[in-house]
C-alpha cells in the first residue's frame, strides 16, 4: 500500500490540458485566451491562471491538491476501478477499451480523485473531478467516490469540499450512471444529518447530470470566473431554438446573476474564501467523539487528531 | 376479457420497438391514469415562485381507501395539447411545483405516487435562466429524504435527469414497454455513433428497456402490458397498473418510517458497478 502511494505520487502525469499548445522543450505555454506565451513555471506558480489576461486554465485533479496545505492530502478509495456493466460497444470503440486508453493516458483509474486534506489546518473530505478522464463523466466509480467522500465527512465530522467539472452522466454506463445522481445526493443526506457543510466549487466546464445533482444543492456554491456551467449544452439549445445564444450565456457570472450560485471567486482567492468559510462552520460544529474517526487504518489514513489539527 | 391470461405472443420486440411503443401518442398518459385509477382528484397548481408548468400535473386523490398525492409528467394526446404541455418536458417551475406538492404530502402524512413520462427536462434558454439544473437537483434531494412513502411508475419515456427528478422512491415499477435512459437513443447515437439515425443501435446498447433495468436490479417490477402495447387496450393496461401500484403501496405504507427511510437509502446507495482492489499492483496503467 505504502509502495503504491509513493509510486502514484511520483508518476503523476504531465498535464494533459488541451488548452496548452505544446511548445518545444515545454518551458513555455501559450494561453488559449490571449495567445501570449507564458513561462510554464510562472503559470504553475499562479495556479494556472494566465498572468497576462487572467484566463483560468483547466487543472487536473492532482493539480487541484495544490489548493490544500502542503503535504496534508491523503488519497482514499484509489483502488476503485471502473467496469463495463453493459458491455457497451460502438463501431468506433468498446467502452472497456476506452477505459483502458483513458487510464494509460491520464494515469488515473477514473475521473474522481478523493481524499482528506486541510486548508489552514482545517480538515475536510475532498473529491475532485478530472476532465481529462472521459470528460469527468459521472459513472459508477465517480458516484461511489463522491458518495464515500460525503459519508467520510459525516463519519469524521468534517466538511466536504467537491471540485466539479463534468460533461454529465457517462452514457456508456446507461441508467446506472444516471442513478449515481440520486446515489450521491442520498449519501449527502448523511453529511447533512451530521451537520457538516458541503462546499461545491464549479469549474469549467460543468454540465448535464452533475449540474442537475449534488453540486447544485451544496450549502455553498462557488464558481470560477468565466466557467461554462449549465444543464443542457449550448449547441442543443441553439438547435432547438434556432437562434444564437447571447454572449455570456451559461457562464459563472450568468449563474450568479440568476441567483443559482453564491459567488464567483478567482482561483487565487479560493483558499482564503474556503478558510474563512471552514472557520465559521468549525466554530459551530460539535466536537468529535474520542476514537470515533471511522477511518480504516491504512497508509491512506491522514495524520490528524479527530478531525481537527 | 383479462388480457393478462392471454398466452404471451412470442414476438421478440427489439429495444427500438419498445422505444416506439413507449412514445406512442395514444399510450395512456398521467392524467389518464389519475382519472382511471383515482377518485376525488383535486389538481393543485403552481410553484408559488414563477408559474404553473403544464408539463407536470399533480394533486390529491383517493386511491383505493387512501388519500395519495399523485404527481406526473404530462404529455398531450394531440399536437395542440402537446404544445400546451411542452411535450411533457418540464420547466424548472414544474419541478418546483412537484417539490411543493411532495412537501405538502409529507406534512400531512400522505404517500406519493409518481408517474414518469418525459422525453427530457425542457432544454431551452429560459429554463437555463431559471435554473433547470438546480430545480432537478432539488427534486432529487427532496425525494431522498422525504418522510412519506413514494411509489414510482414509469408509464412511457423515462428521459434522463428530467425523469429522475420525479423518480427517486421506495419502489420503481416499469411497464413492459416503457423505457428509462441516461440520454435519448438519438442523442447517444449522434454523439457516440456520430449519426442520429443509428438510434436503434444506441437503444440496444443503452440497456433502456424495463427488462434490462430489472436484470440490472435498478427497478423493482415489470408491469405486463397487453400484446401490441398499452395503447391497444388502454383500460386493461391502466387496471393492471393500478393493481400493481396498490400492492406496492400497501407494502411500503406498512413499513415503519425509519425502516422505510433506511431501505430507501440502501436501495440507491448500492447502485453502481466497480471493482475494488487492494492495490493497483500489476494493473500496469500507471
Ligand atoms: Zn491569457
Amino acid at each position: 500500500m505504502k509502495e503504491f502511494f509513493r509510486r502514484t505520487k511520483k508518476s503523476f502525469p504531465a498535464d494533459q490540458s488541451s488548452e496548452q499548445a505544446q511548445i518545444p522543450d515545454d518551458l513555455w505555454v501559450k494561453c488559449s485566451s490571449c495567445r501570449e506565451l507564458i513561462y510554464r513555471k510562472e503559470l504553475n506558480d499562479n495556479l494556472k491562471v494566465c498572468p497576462k489576461c487572467g484566463h483560468h486554465m483547466r487543472m487536473s485533479a492532482r493539480e487541484w491538491i495544490g489548493l490544500l496545505d502542503v503535504g496534508s492530502f491523503s488519497e482514499t478509495d484509489a483502488h476503485l476501478l471502473p467496469t463495463d456493466p453493459l458491455g457497451f460497444v460502438t463501431p468506433d470503440e468498446a467502452y472497456a477499451d476506452k477505459l483502458k486508453k483513458s487510464q494509460h493516458r491520464t494515469g488515473l483509474a477514473d475521473a474522481v480523485l478523493a481524499g482528506v486534506g486541510s486548508i489552514d489546518g482545517l480538515w475536510m473530505a475532498l473529491a475532485v473531478g478530472d476532465f481529462a478522464f472521459m470528460g469527468s463523466s459521472m459513472g459508477s466509480v465517480y458516484g461511489e467516490k463522491m458518495s464515500r467522500a460525503a459519508e467520510r465527512g459525516a463519519e469524521l465530522g468534517i466538511p466536504l469540499l467537491t471540485i466539479n467539472t463534468s460533461g454529465g452522466a457517462r452514457q456508456q454506463e446507461g441508467v446506472i450512471a444516471l442513478m449515481q445522481m440520486a446515489k450521491v445526493t442520498m449519501a449527502l443526506s448523511r453529511l447533512a444529518e451530521a451537520r457538516q457543510p458541503h462546499i461545491a466549487i464549479l469549474v469549467d466546464p460543468c454540465y448535464g447530470g452533475v449540474t442537475a445533482s449534488y453540486p447544485s444543492v451544496a450549502d455553498v456554491i462557488i464558481a470560477e470566473p468565466g466557467a461554462n456551467i449549465g444543464f443542457a449544452g449550448k449547441r442543443l439549445i441553439e438547435q432547438i431554438m434556432r437562434q444564437k445564444l447571447p454572449a455570456g450565456f451559461q457562464t459563472s457570472e450568468f449563474m450568479l446573476n440568476h441567483g443559482m450560485i453564491d459567488m464567483v471567486t478567482p482561483r487565487g482567492e479560493l483558499r482564503d474564501v474556503l478558510a474563512r468559510l471552514l472557520q465559521h462552520y468549525r466554530r459551530q460544529s460539535p466536537p468529535m467523539e474520542e476514537g470515533d474517526d471511522g477511518m480504516e487504518a491504512t497508509d491512506a489514513t491522514p495524520i490528524y487528531v479527530h478531525g481537527r489539527v | 376479457m383479462d388480457q393478462l391470461d392471454t398466452p404471451h405472443v412470442p414476438v421478440e420486440l427489439t429495444p427500438w420497438d419498445r422505444v416506439q411503443l413507449a412514445r406512442h401518442p395514444q399510450r395512456p398518459h398521467s392524467l389518464d391514469y389519475i382519472f382511471a385509477l383515482c377518485e376525488d382528484f383535486v389538481e393543485l397548481h403552481g410553484d408559488r415562485r414563477f408559474g404553473d408548468d403544464a408539463a407536470i400535473v399533480g394533486g390529491m386523490a383517493s386511491f383505493g381507501n387512501r388519500t395519495v398525492m399523485v404527481i406526473g409528467h404530462q404529455k398531450g394526446n394531440d399536437t395542440r395539447e402537446n404544445m400546451k404541455r411542452n411535450f411533457g418536458m418540464p420547466h424548472p417551475e414544474g419541478y418546483r411545483k412537484a417539490q411543493r406538492l411532495m412537501r405538502h404530502a409529507e406534512k400531512f402524512g400522505i404517500p406519493v405516487l409518481c408517474f414518469v413520462d418525459t422525453p427530457a427536462a425542457d432544454p431551452n434558454k429560459e429554463s437555463e435562466e431559471r435554473g433547470q439544473g438546480n430545480a432537478i437537483a432539488e427534486s432529487i434531494q427532496l425525494m431522498t429524504v422525504l418522510k412519506t412513502p413514494i411509489v414510482v411508475t414509469v408509464i412511457g419515456e423515462g428521459g434522463s435527469g428530467g425523469a429522475l427528478a420525479l423518480s427517486v422512491g421506495d419502489r420503481i415499477l416499469m411497464q413492459e414497454n416503457s423505457i428509462y435512459s441516461v440520454a435519448s437513443p438519438e442523442a447517444t447515437a449522434s454523439i457516440l455513433w456520430r449519426d442520429a439515425a443509428r438510434a436503434p443501435d444506441a437503444a440496444r446498447a443503452l440497456k433502456l428497456t424495463a427488462q434490462d433495468l430489472y436484470a440490472l436490479e435498478i427497478i423493482d417490477e415489470i408491469i405486463p402490458e397487453v400484446p401490441g402495447g398499452a395503447h391497444t387496450d388502454r383500460l386493461a393496461t391502466m387496471a393492471t397498473v393500478g393493481k400493481r401500484i396498490a400492492a406496492h403501496l400497501e407494502d411500503v405504507c406498512a413499513l415503519d418510517l425509519e425502516i422505510l427511510m433506511r431501505q430507501r437509502y440502501d436501495k440507491y446507495r448500492r447502485i453502481g458497478h466497480y471493482e475494488e482492489q487492494q492495490s493497483f499492483a500489476g494493473r500496469g496503467f500507471l
